[in-house]
């Protein structure tokens, strides 16, 4: 009886750990919610130097006063993608070599293949905004396809990132409608909801 | 009663893990299938002929340049026959 218990929750814990890249650490969203914040207090910092007001609504309204601002949310932008990426690679690595996964396995290659799509898409698309001076609506897409990004790659990753996913999409999405607020709202979804669900994944998982 | 159900083929921790991997997988390659299963090149063989022999997987024979890669998927009769070994397994559990 013990033994056809032990074996079914073998067989469990084989599907699981066969069709799940379950190295992805808890830490990694804690790291990269952290850096999305200090990458918003940046650009919020530059609207109250060029504007004097330090209202957070509309912050995107600096950019009306030259090009400047644009070109610095741009640069922020790219620093914190960046800094997210590096802390959250560095992490899950870490929890890889703890656990004995191998990084680099048919798993964590379908999984970065799953993000890399929409992100790319969502990159492109954002990037075009900003050129047309939408930047309120490239920070709305930048939610969207980054949920939609993290809806892909639940599949082969903890279910988790499913909900976050749809989280970032419903808060995009809102964004769109509370013009003036999508600031607000990127910083709640890369920041506050990154730290959120990092913080629960890591007391889940990694403990 | 329930006993008779069990499936003679699947009989081993080794051919239940293989079962196990493949059911949630398209197609897995021998080296995978070792590392997950933790077994020697010999032992998975045997195991993994075993199972072809009574039609519950297939063997794809391929290259990935000039490196023999051989993948193996599982086939509908053995998707069935391992869900319902699975099924007494949890029957057995749950009654006893």
């Amino acid at each position: 009886m013990n033994e056809h218990l032990e074996n079914l929750k073998e067989i469990r814990s084989l599907m699981e750990r066969s069709s799940k890249f379950l190295s992805l650490s808890g830490l990694s969203g804690i790291s990269a919610g952290l850096i999305a914040l200090v990458g918003a207090y940046f650009v919020y910092a530059k609207k109250v130097s060029i504007t004097n007001n330090s209202d957070p609504k509309g912050i995107f309204d600096a950019a009306l006063q030259g090009t400047d601002f644009k070109m610095f949310v741009f640069k922020v932008a790219c620093f914190t993608i960046i800094g997210a990426l590096i802390s959250g690679i560095y992490f899950t690595v870490k929890k890889a070599k703890k656990s004995k996964e191998k990084i680099w396995n048919n798993l964590s290659k379908k999984l970065l293949f799953n993000l890399s799509i929409p992100l790319i898409s969502g990159a492109f698309f954002s990037f075009a905004l900003i050129q047309q001076n939408m930047l309120w609506m490239a920070a709305s897409s930048t939610l969207i396809f980054y949920g939609l990004a993290l809806i892909f790659a639940s599949n082969y990753t903890v279910r988790d990132v499913f909900y976050l996913g749809l989280l970032e999409i419903l808060l995009g999405l809102v964004s769109v409608i509370f013009v003036g607020y999508t600031f607000l709202f990127w910083v709640l979804g890369f920041g506050v909801l990154h730290i959120l669900y990092g913080s629960s994944m890591y007391f889940k998982y990694d403990k | 009663m329930i006993l008779e159900k069990f499936n003679k083929t699947f009989e081993s921790k080794a051919r239940l893990g293989i079962m196990s991997v493949l059911m949630v997988n398209e197609s897995v390659n021998f080296n995978s299938l070792k590392e997950l299963l933790n077994l020697t090149d010999g032992n998975l063989a045997t195991h993994v002929k075993a199972l072809e022999e009574a039609g519950y997987l297939a063997v794809h024979k391929g290259f990935i340049g000039r490196k023999p890669n051989t993948l193996y998927l599982v086939t509908t009769a053995g998707r069935k026959a391992f869900e319902d070994h699975l099924s007494a397994l949890e029957a057995f559990v749950k009654n006893s």
